[in-house]
């Protein structure tokens, strides 16, 4: 049931107590205290708006850098991916499969910021071998919503 | 100058629009509606369905498939209806497909109705019955279905609705707009009544798939004694959201299956061949997609249902299909004045119980084909209607 709950809250993290029950057919409380427990369990993580920041005239830029790193004897990735996510410009970083290791999100007020916070910050930690920069130019669809929504609900020509 | 009010056809000139249509209508000239109305899925048709559509297409099977549809796609009806129903039809000929249900169940009545026969069919319910039965010749004989049986069709209200010039029982059950379904006992109860007559049944199981109670779907013909007397009707638009495909199939004994075939074969030829390799895929390798659209549809289902009663509106539990069906009697009003003025007052569409026959009076049908904040929008409007109608 807990798993239930957290799919319907990763959907939309503002359907009430009393929705989330009557959809699921359990009590307010069970979902109540399922939900204390998650967050207690740090399996729910937060609840936070998903903005459209394109809407916002030069709100923010972000950015996909591409990490190749060094990994230290013992630690892995692990000690320059804890650096790197301290980082108050970083919003995600990932360790990768494939042609290089970490993917790291930027945002900045300007692709000028980015292209400085590479340049003197990532790209000058001693294990960071290179790094490549791929700016943000439209986002389509973020956490399952459609941004850019082309489709509509083109039901209705018929009422049976 | 031609009179066409004398040349046309009188039965067809005589048959009413849909009351469903009119609501469209105003509904669709009006700015900001939000829609409880569609009878139809929003999901999307599964992408390995399109895929297989696709792929068809880009293949070449562009060619007229046989009069009962391609082989392997009468072979896997005939798997899943017997893995879904418990029901065995022979893919050689038990099983036509159909464009869509309707097709279905037009030839079925066509098949088996003559000039004066009756036709019993059970109300509220879905429109066609009964212009199908008058185009055939038939006549309508309606059992008005009661709320405190669940909208189910009781043994005496089918034995008293029996003539000696009954020739078919309509059992449209899961039910548009009721939400009703009968159980193995209930079919059971009806057969007692029928067993030493020579009635037919056409079972309408289109939303077979969308049930909501402790059993499984009861198809009709998996009671004990009904097999020889039932064409089952089932298809792909609702439970795999196929709706724009057009597909559907009849499933009967073989001595009814062959007269209904010569109805399609001459009228239709044969279902879009598209489509009939896409529902291929469909049966084979989509029944975790149809759980999951399942899941869906019942957690809309309870919150349509507690929003109801919770804004005063009586609204039994409906079991199958996705309509709920409340009761607006509370209110005074008739079912059409209440669609007329949520519409206007608070841009809500809902059909009225009318539209399914006059026993639907005192009642709306909502659909819950929609999101759930889209249906919490709509009843949060309806709640404002209904508590301003107080003042």
């Amino acid at each position: 049931m807990k798993y239930e709950i957290l799919k319907l809250l990763a959907r939309n993290a503002r359907y009430t107590t009393e929705e989330i029950a009557t959809m699921l057919a359990i009590t307010e409380a069970e979902v109540t205290s399922s939900i204390k427990e998650l967050e207690k369990d740090g399996l729910l993580r937060g609840y936070k708006a998903l903005v459209d920041w394109d809407k916002l005239d030069g709100a923010y830029v972000s950015a996909i850098i591409e990490l190749n790193v060094v990994p230290k004897a013992g630690l892995g990735f692990e000690e320059v991916a804890k650096k790197i996510m301290k980082y108050p410009e970083v919003e995600s970083v990932y360790l990768m499969s494939g042609v290089y290791d970490l993917n790291v999100v930027v945002k900045g007020k300007t692709l000028k910021d980015i292209a400085w916070f590479v340049a003197k910050e990532l790209a000058t930690i001693d294990s960071v071998t290179s790094t490549t920069t791929h700016f943000v130019m439209r986002r389509y669809k973020e956490m399952d919503v459609e941004l850019v929504s082309m489709d509509e609900d083109d039901r209705g020509q018929l009422w049976i | 100058m031609i009179d066409y009010s004398k040349v046309l056809n009188k039965t067809v000139t005589e048959i009413k629009p849909s009351g469903i249509r009119k609501f469209f209508d105003i509904a669709a000239t009006m700015e900001g509606v939000i829609s409880l109305g569609v009878g139809e899925p929003d999901f999307q048709t599964p992408w390995q369905i399109r895929k297989a559509g696709i792929n068809s297409l880009q293949n070449g099977k562009t060619k007229y498939t046989s009069n009962t549809g391609l082989y392997p796609l009468l072979c896997e009806i005939s798997t899943y209806m017997e893995r879904k129903f418990g029901l065995n039809y022979c893919p050689d000929n038990e099983i036509v497909v159909t464009v869509g249900g309707s097709e279905a169940i037009d030839a079925c009545i066509r098949a088996t109705v003559s000039q004066g026969d009756e036709v019993i069919i059970p109300q509220p319910s879905y429109v066609c019955y009964e212009p199908m039965t008058r185009l055939a010749g038939g006549t309508p004989v309606i059992i008005n279905t009661k709320a405190e049986n669940d909208f189910k069709v009781t043994p005496q209200e089918l034995e008293a609705a029996i003539t000696d010039r009954t020739k078919l029982l309509i059992l449209p059950y899961p039910c548009n707009p009721t939400g009703a379904i009968m159980e193995k006992e209930d079919i059971a109860a009806l057969y007692e009544v029928i067993k030493d007559t020579n009635i037919l049944i056409l079972s309408d199981e289109i939303y077979a798939e969308l049930t909501f109670g402790k059993n499984p779907h009861a198809a009709t013909a998996s009671v004990e004694g009904m097999r020889e007397r039932t064409v089952t009707i089932n298809g792909f638009s609702k439970a795999f959201s196929m709706t724009g495909w057009r597909l559907g199939f009849a499933c009967g004994p073989k001595e009814i299956m062959s007269q209904l075939l010569k109805i399609h074969q001459y009228a239709i030829m044969c279902a879009p061949t598209t489509s009939q390799y896409a529902a291929i895929e469909a049966l084979k390798n989509c029944d975790d997609e149809v759980a999951v659209m399942l899941k869906e549809y019942n957690m809309r289902r309870r919150m349509m249902v507690a929003g109801f009663n919770k804004i005063g509106l009586t609204c039994r539990e409906p079991k199958g299909a996705f309509y709920a069906f409340p009761s607006i009697k509370a209110t005074g009003m008739s079912s059409e004045e209440f669609c007329e003025r949520l519409l206007y007052s608070k841009k809500v569409a809902v059909v009225p119980g009318t539209a399914f026959g006059d026993s639907g009076e005192g009642f709306i049908r909502a659909s819950y084909c929609y999101s759930v904040e889209h249906i919490t929008e709509a009843l949060k409007r309806m709640g404002e209607f209904l508590s301003e109608l107080k003042v």
